[in-house]
């Protein structure tokens, strides 16, 4: 119930047998949304085909935070650190593909004559690939454990998370000849040989893409389902009852957020070839928060909900910035505020005719209450 | 007949060979003995050198004025709070004041909170299947469910009558059902010893008397410590009462013996003269406090 996108309302009317009504309300939505992006390069310019890329790779990015904001209640607000070092790991191979041999090109300037021993292994696909999901999941694993075992939760978390895009920014920036230092590393020719603006390397890239995520539902679908998934929910609702059910919720969400994490680094990897630069601008703490909104707008809890949120709202960011550029961040900041207090489970929740709501804290002497509206889903 | 159904159910095999180990060890029937337990809160001694034993099978209702140290008893049985001194002996060995939370409930403690706490958007059904799933191994946890464990979770919905209920959002279920499916939640673990911080308050009397009849036969076949101010209810369900006062035992037997002891009197008098209930005093269930969350 929970986990699926339902359209009750569009498909029992019609005359299906029950089992096909069933199968429909769950992946009829997902599907057509599916064929849509199948279909999308067909009919759009190579410019915008370009452009619905790196969006399908914050759509990957949008439903790893799903995964645990809107099931498990832990609102990260340090995921584009994730997505950065997926990012980043990706950037490095292919810059030293393409510098083929030589030393890339900002190390030279920045005075290094030798290529670190860290960067050396990322020469091979098939270390710096798996390197794209291992490095965010461990970082995320590593502080996960510590911060959980410490029964760190709600507002601290995020905060905590949110100290860390902080930091590991400010680290980037500071370590130049290593990271490239605020340009970041950029300039690549090719991508496994083949030219990487190329506009055959380009769509190739994007149906890459639209696997991963397609993958990455059916993944988190499943994950959802299982009775893993209904743990996560049930630490959402009461973490002190999952405890004394005999679990141990540290163990538990240190797993999903080095999972979360991981596949936030594969969107990483994704972004980077296509859009062709990494910087620590990606990391910082302004889009770890727009990647919480990209969920709140499309629907918490809502697998299909983050994919919508995170085409949509930069679909609107694209198209308002570009004639518009002053007020776009007044819409952002309203669309979220609207997300929040209005539609709880934002576009995903109006189109299963959840509707909206009248705030609680215009309806009553709810304004206390207020500070835990702001963050939904976070506790206490 | 919540009880007789409940009794049949609790014949099985499974549920005798979960108890069966310490009814059968006849030099050792203490299933929970606290020694000298201490816990003071900045400066304020809350448990002082308490002593306190059950035994197997036993059903005991532990009673006491408001800030008696009752919730704190039952917080350092189950590992929520750490005490300065003292130990506390479960199932023939195992100290437990040293041990994590989730991990004394694999030893075999279950506990029912004060206010429901369920998983408010789950499935009643999915509720006990999630407490089930606490002796799984982790990976198993992405498999689906056996069909001997949806048994047992039918079983115990039987039981705490909410088969009805199964496929409802437990969020939706009036507050007695909550706290019966909370009661449900544990019963599917098979815990050797339960402990129940009230868990008649706030029902009508009509839930407190089909709750009453669940305890009992749940406590015909395992350790249940209840801790409840419902005198009337206590009365009716109580064979063995402790009284518990300023963190020690100030007196322990069946209800009649505990109420003519002239040392219960004056406590609950010396409560009862600023406003709190005395142990005479009866039927309406008192409302839950903060501090005994
Ligand atoms: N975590 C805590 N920090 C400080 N003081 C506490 C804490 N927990 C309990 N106390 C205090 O310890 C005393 C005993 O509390 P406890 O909740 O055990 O009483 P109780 O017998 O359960 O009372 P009630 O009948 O009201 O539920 C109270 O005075 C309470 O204020
Ligand atoms: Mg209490």
């Amino acid at each position: 119930m929970i986990s699926r996108l339902s359209l009750p309302n569009a498909v029992k009317g019609l005359p299906l047998p029950s089992w096909l009504g069933d199968v429909a309300s769950v992946w009829l939505a997902p599907i057509l949304v599916l064929a849509a992006l199948v279909a999308a390069p067909l009919l759009l310019s190579d410019f915008r085909v370009a452009l619905l890329g790196k969006f399908l790779t914050f759509a990957i990015l949008a439903m790893s935070l799903n995964l645990i904001w809107g099931y498990a209640g832990m609102l990260s607000l340090g995921h584009g650190v994730f997505f950065g070092l997926g990012g980043y790991a990706m950037a490095m191979f292919l810059k030293l593909e393409s510098a083929g041999g030589k030393l890339p090109d900002f190390m030279f300037w920045s005075g290094l004559t030798e290529l670190p021993f860290f960067w050396a292994p990322f020469q091979y696909a098939w270390i710096a690939i798996p390197m794209t999901f291992v490095v965010p999941a461990a970082l995320a694993g590593g502080l996960g454990y510590l911060v959980f075992r410490s029964r760190i939760t709600g507002v601290y978390f995020a905060l905590i998370t949110q100290a860390l895009a902080l930091i590991v920014s400010i680290l980037f920036i500071g370590q130049q000849p290593y990271t490239g230092g605020t340009n970041g590393i950029t300039n690549y020719t090719t991508i496994f040989g083949f030219a990487i603006n190329s506009p055959t390397t380009q769509i190739v890239l994007y149906y890459a893409t639209l696997a991963t995520l397609a993958l990455t539902y059916l993944l988190c679908a499943w994950l959802i389902a299982s009775r893993f998934g209904r743990l996560l929910v049930a630490m959402r609702d009461d973490e002190n009852r999952v405890r004394f059910s005999g679990y141990n919720p540290a163990a538990l969400k240190t797993i999903v957020f080095a999972l979360s994490a991981g596949i936030a680094g594969v969107a990483g990897a994704l972004f980077t070839p296509q859009v062709g630069i990494i910087s620590p601008t990606m990391m910082g703490i302004v889009p770890s928060i727009e990647i919480a909104i990209w969920v709140a707008v499309g629907g918490r809890g809502v697998l299909l909900g983050a994919i919508v949120g995170a085409i949509l709202v930069n679909g609107a960011k694209s198209g308002l910035s570009e004639s518009f550029p002053a007020i776009w961040q007044y819409f952002l900041g309203l669309l979220f505020i609207g997300a929040v207090l209005v539609f709880p489970s934002g576009i995903m929740g109006l189109l299963r005719g959840e509707g909206w709501r009248r705030p609680e804290w215009l309806a009553a002497d709810r304004l206390p209450g207020f500070a835990a509206r702001v963050l939904p889903g976070v506790k206490r | 007949m919540i009880g007789r159904r409940a009794r049949q159910i609790f014949q099985t095999p499974a549920s005798h060979a979960a108890n069966g180990a310490g009814l059968g060890a006849a030099d050792d029937k203490t299933i929970l003995s606290v020694e000298k337990l201490t816990i003071s809160f900045d400066g304020f001694t809350v448990l002082n050198e308490l002593d306190f034993s059950m035994k197997y099978g036993e059903m005991r209702f532990l009673i006491g004025p408001n800030g008696a140290g009752k919730t704190t008893l039952i917080d350092s049985i189950t590992g929520k709070s750490k005490p300065d001194r003292g130990r506390i002996v479960f199932d023939g060995g195992t100290d437990l004041t040293r041990q994590q939370e989730h991990r004394l409930v694999r030893l075999g403690i279950g506990r029912k909170f004060q206010t429901p706490s369920i998983f408010g958007s789950l499935t009643v059904y999915q509720n006990l299947e999630v407490a089930l799933g606490f002796r799984n191994r982790i990976t198993s946890l992405f498999g689906g469910i056996r069909s001997r464990e949806s048994d047992r979770i039918m079983a115990t919905l039987e039981e705490v009558a909410l088969v009805d209920r199964a496929s409802e959002v437990a969020g939706s279920l009036s507050h007695g059902e909550k706290q019966w499916l909370e009661i449900g939640m544990l019963l599917v673990q098979e815990p050797k010893l339960l402990l129940m911080d009230e868990p008649v308050a706030g029902m009508t009397r009509r839930e407190r008397e089909k709750t009453g009849e669940l305890l009992q036969s749940i406590g015909s076949t395992r350790s249940v410590l209840v801790v409840e101010h419902d005198m009337e209810f206590v009365r009716r369900f109580a064979q063995t009462v402790t009284v518990l006062h300023l963190g020690k035992v100030l007196s322990e037997g069946d209800m009649e013996t505990v109420q003519r002891d002239p040392e219960v009197v004056r406590a609950y008098l010396g409560h009862g003269a600023s406003g709190n209930r005395t142990v005479a005093e009866s039927s309406q269930p008192r409302r839950g406090t903060a501090a005994g969350v």
